[in-house]
């Protein structure tokens, strides 16, 4: 067993944990953070996607002790108080939602491409989840949330601009050392 | 008496959207029980091989493993429309990936440690592999027994000592004459591969084995009420002793329809005396334990006039069921009905095999057959217009159902049937049909554009049946109750704004079970077909009809004026011409209560059912009968370029016209016909089940199995939703769910033919196939 602490959504977490334990099994069956989902087991599908550091990750291909020291950002972390973010309103609005199987780790690499990139080309955001798999939507609509999300004009509309302009860094990084 | 609607036909979002952004929606997958198990299976190396000895003694004596089955001890057969399995292998394997062995642990991991720790001991037996071979005299027969399965009965006609489930027959005019005479013929064959439905999130179920034979189960399925009866037929439990709680189901394209993983945990939790058991499928088991898609093997003969009229199609299908055809049956039976496109046919022969091999087995995918048969007509219709020289958008133009035709099964075509041609026209007209392609990007690409027909209609029992309860909350609100899963289509949320609708409700005022429990939603047949809108948008309607009876009957009573005299508006009910004296839902929901304390009525339920009417079963000798409730009628065109070096297609633009009846919420049927065209691109490109000689799925993992990504979208998709109303459906509306995928593969083969001037029979279209046949092509004189 190993002990470790990290930060998952802002909460310092220390638990003690086998060495072959995934961070995708450490969120979902130590912290009941089921938001994140298995898709694959194999780093295939990006359905268990997170944000390590504030970079996207598959968690089934990261190892729980890896991310001892490190911030970790889940679904679970993405609206605050009860208010969606900008990204995951318009994920509703756009209809980018089906099944609903794959979207925490869709939203979660779009996260990812808006915090190293606030406005991204329409190609950067096909590259940024073309390791997300859906099979219900087509992509379509989730490119255009993305899209809407990350235009300032389109979520001044909707009046979350504010609000998600002040998430627009590595949930935790700004508290970056300080866990430890 | 025509009403303007106010919320019907808008795009309402989804509200079940909230929770899936944030995490908060809750699967199988998620699912944790006080004191519950986890179990892992050993499966089957062979295709074909006798189980000599199980040996669990080493895997016995691990602590922490709370049961062990095998075959032998579970002496029960399962199936919807055939009977033909179990639960776990017994006595043979007939596929490999079977399910042999189950282990139940406290933890996941030492449930799979005890797996490995298990041996068994087969003996292989001769298999095969090609259904064309299966239904030869002495190919090895995968069920010897086949005889005695019990199944469907004047539906399904297995045949004995062969390998050959079901044989569906359509038979209409006189096929031999018309071809004997006819001016000009053709005949063609294709073939499809074994596909995988991948639902995002796998196969899962829960199981609790309570006291006194009762059971408690939550499971990742389209059908909570079907599982209930197939668990009660299995194992002779009264229905009512069976509770299934369906959650959030995270994709199911027909793969989660009929019974799967359920009896597998309840056998479980039995065994390790009640404790709830979890199994939730690897990605591996999906693909090869769990059913695919069957593949196909098709032969068609068409004969026309040479103005240009079809006069006579025979087509031979002949299905890959894979081990077990429980489902694939009714599969080989719903293509046959359809299986000559959607086109007047005076004359028709069809004769769809559904066989048995040693691979792993098929049931329902989006389209339920159709994608596979299509895929061949479609292309031979092309292949037809060609050799009468006629364009072949004309060809079908000139053959296309319209009123008054027959189809092959002897259904009037009628104007409520929507408008096959109207799509053809819609979809020509956006690709620019009969306009040259612009140059290609590069010398060594090259253009082309096709176009492809297809149509479905829902493949269910005659007698299916649904439900509906709506009852109205303490502030008035609606809160609807069905047992139909939405598992993305978004059937709830058109049910609240049909109920909205109804009751003279707002949206938000509409509230609808997440998920379903068979113990309190009421009875829906399964979530299948692209019946779910239709069946249980009538079943809405009624119930709101029957709250409204609630409403006005108490506000009469109120006002001391007739019935027939209240206006239900506004959340509010009034007598005509009086709205400033209207009393407010919330005051009549839980009965109405006087100043003085006297009160009236009681709580406000509404019951409303559905179910199919006039259909007949097929004639055994002919097919001929009415079998589809409706017939949802689309086309495709496709404008694609090629790369001749390496072999890879881009789809440049895509147009799908649909014959909706009545747009019911057009973002939710846009995102049906986007992500249909897609899970189509798919098939059409990449998507197929490789077995090596030996039965064994080469490829059972997203990293040799590619399913389009974001990156393999058309630079163009065009949905045409047409409403030409279905008149017995809720509004107008028909079923449009399935239909978007159906003959994407024809259209792109078509446009496929267009560029390159090569036949291609075979799917998928990947570029090794695509090179392979341009040297073909090259290497020729």
């Amino acid at each position: 067993m190993h002990d470790i602490e990290l930060r998952v959504n802002g909460h310092v977490e220390r638990a003690s944990v086998p060495a072959g334990m995934t961070l995708l099994e450490f969120l979902r069956d130590r912290l009941a953070l089921t938001g994140t989902k298995e898709g694959c087991g194999i780093g295939e599908c990006g359905a268990c996607t997170v944000l390590l550091d504030g970079k996207p990750v598959t968690a089934c291909l990261v190892l729980a002790v890896e991310a001892d020291g490190l911030d970790v950002h889940t679904i679970e972390g993405e609206a605050t108080d009860g208010e969606l973010s900008a990204l995951q309103r318009a994920f509703v609005d756009a209809g980018a939602v089906q099944c609903g199987f794959c979207t925490p780790g869709m939203i979660m690499s779009a996260r990812g491409l808006l915090l190293r990139n606030p406005h991204p080309s329409d190609e950067e955001i096909v590259e940024a989840i073309a390791g997300n798999l859906c099979r219900c939507t087509g992509y379509e609509a989730i490119l255009a949330a993305v899209r809407v999300a990350s235009r300032p004009s389109a979520a001044m509309l909707t009046g979350e601009v504010a609000k998600d302009g002040g998430r627009l860094r590595p949930p935790g990084s700004a508290r970056k050392g300080s866990g430890r | 008496m025509t009403r303007e609607l106010r919320v019907v036909g808008t795009s309402v979002p989804r509200d079940d959207a909230i929770g899936k952004v944030t995490g908060a929606a809750r699967y199988t997958h998620d699912l944790v029980l006080p004191g519950m198990l986890h179990a892992a299976l050993v499966t089957s190396p062979h295709a074909a091989a006798r189980i000599v000895r199980v040996d669990t003694t080493e895997a016995t004596r691990l602590p922490g493993v709370r049961a062990i089955l095998a075959g032998a001890d579970l002496d029960v057969r399962l199936g919807l429309y055939m009977q033909d399995k179990r639960i776990l292998a017994r006595d043979v394997v007939r596929y490999q990936g079977e399910p042999v062995v189950a282990v139940a642990a406290d933890t996941l991991d030492l449930a799979r440690d005890a797996c490995r720790r298990i041996h068994v001991e087969y003996e292989s037996t001769p298999a095969v592999f090609d259904p064309r071979d299966a239904m030869k005299s002495g190919a090895p027969l995968v069920h010897p027994d086949l005889g005695s399965y019990a199944h469907l009965d004047g539906v399904f006609f297995p045949r004995s000592r062969t390998n050959i489930a079901h044989h569906q027959k359509i038979r209409k005019g006189d096929f031999e004459a018309a071809l004997t005479s006819a001016e000009v013929t053709l005949e063609a064959r294709f073939d499809n591969p074994p596909v995988q439905h991948v639902p995002l999130e796998t196969h899962a179920a829960i199981a609790q084995a309570l006291p006194g034979d009762r059971v408690e189960m939550w499971t990742s399925s389209q059908s909570p009420y079907t599982v209930r009866h197939l668990m009660s037929v299995a194992f002779g439990l009264p229905h009512g002793a069976i509770r299934v709680h369906v959650p959030y189901v995270g994709g199911g394209f027909g793969g989660k329809a009929g019974l799967n993983l359920e009896p597998l945990v309840y056998v479980l939790s039995k065994a390790a005396g009640g404790r709830p058991v979890r199994f939730i499928a690897t990605r591996e088991q999906e693909f090869n334990t769990l059913p695919s898609r069957q593949g196909l093997y098709s032969t068609i003969e068409i004969g026309a006039t040479r103005a240009g009229k079809i006069a006579a199609l025979r087509a031979t299908y002949v299905w890959d069921a894979g081990a077990y055809a429980d489902y694939g049956v009714n599969v080989g039976r719903a293509a046959a009905y359809s299986g000559g496109g959607p086109y007047a046919i005076p004359n028709c022969w069809i004769d769809s095999f559904v066989v048995y091999t040693n691979k792993v087995f098929g049931t329902a995918y989006r389209g339920f057959g159709h994608l596979e048969v299509l895929w061949g007509v479609e292309r031979a219709m092309d292949q037809m217009a060609r050799k009468l020289g006629l364009d072949p958008a004309e060809f079908r133009r000139r053959n296309l159902l319209k009123p008054g035709d027959a189809t092959i099964t002897g259904e009037t075509f009628t104007p409520g049937h929507g408008k096959p041609a109207e799509c053809l026209d819609a979809v020509a007209k956006a690709i620019d049909w009969g306009t040259p392609s612009q140059q290609p990007t590069a010398p060594t690409k090259r253009r082309g554009k096709g176009i492809a027909m297809l149509h479905k209609a829902p493949a269910m029992p005659t007698s299916t049946s649904c439900s509906a309860i709506i009852k109205l909350d303490e502030d008035g609100a609606a809160d609807i109750l069905v047992s139909g899963v939405d598992y993305g289509q978004g059937t709830y949320t058109v049910l609240r704004q049909i109920a909205a609708e109804e009751l003279r409700l707002p949206i938000d005022a509409v509230h609808i079970n997440s998920d379903c429990d068979t113990a309190f939603t009421p009875y829906d047949w399964q979530t299948v077909a692209s019946r779910f809108s239709y069946m249980g948008g009538h079943a809405v309607i009624h119930a709101a009809a029957d709250c409204l009876r609630q409403i006005r009957a108490v506000a009469a009573q109120v006002f001391g004026v007739a019935v027939d005299k209240i206006v239900c508006e506004n959340a509010s009910a009034y007598p005509a011409g009086e709205p400033e004296r209207a009393i407010p839902y919330k005051n009549l929901a839980l009965g109405y209560t006087y100043p003085n304390g006297n009160a009236i009525g009681g709580p406000v339920i509404g019951h409303g059912r559905f179910i199919a009417h006039d259909l007949t079963h097929l004639d055994p000798d002919t097919g001929q009968g009415r079998p589809a409730q409706f017939w949802t009628y689309g086309a495709h065109g496709v404008e694609i370029e090629v790369d001749t070096e390496t072999g890879e297609i881009e789809i440049l633009r895509i147009a799908t016209a649909i014959d909706a009846g009545k747009v019911l919420n057009a973002g939710l049927a846009r995102g049906q016909v986007i992500g249909g065209v897609v899970q189509g691109i798919g098939s059409a490109l990449w998507e197929g089940y490789r077995f090596d000689k030996n039965g064994r799925l080469l490829n059972p993992s997203f990293v040799d199995y590619k399913i389009p990504t974001a990156k393999d979208l058309p630079r163009e998709m065009l949905p045409i939703l047409l409403e030409n109303p279905q008149p017995d459906g809720p509004y107008g509306a028909r079923g449009i769910a399935e239909h978007p995928m159906i003959s994407v593969p024809s259209a792109i083969g078509n446009a496929l033919y267009d560029a390159l001037g090569i036949e291609f029979t075979s799917l998928p279209l990947s570029p090794e196939h695509v090179v392979a046949r341009l040297a073909e092509k090259g290497s020729k004189p």
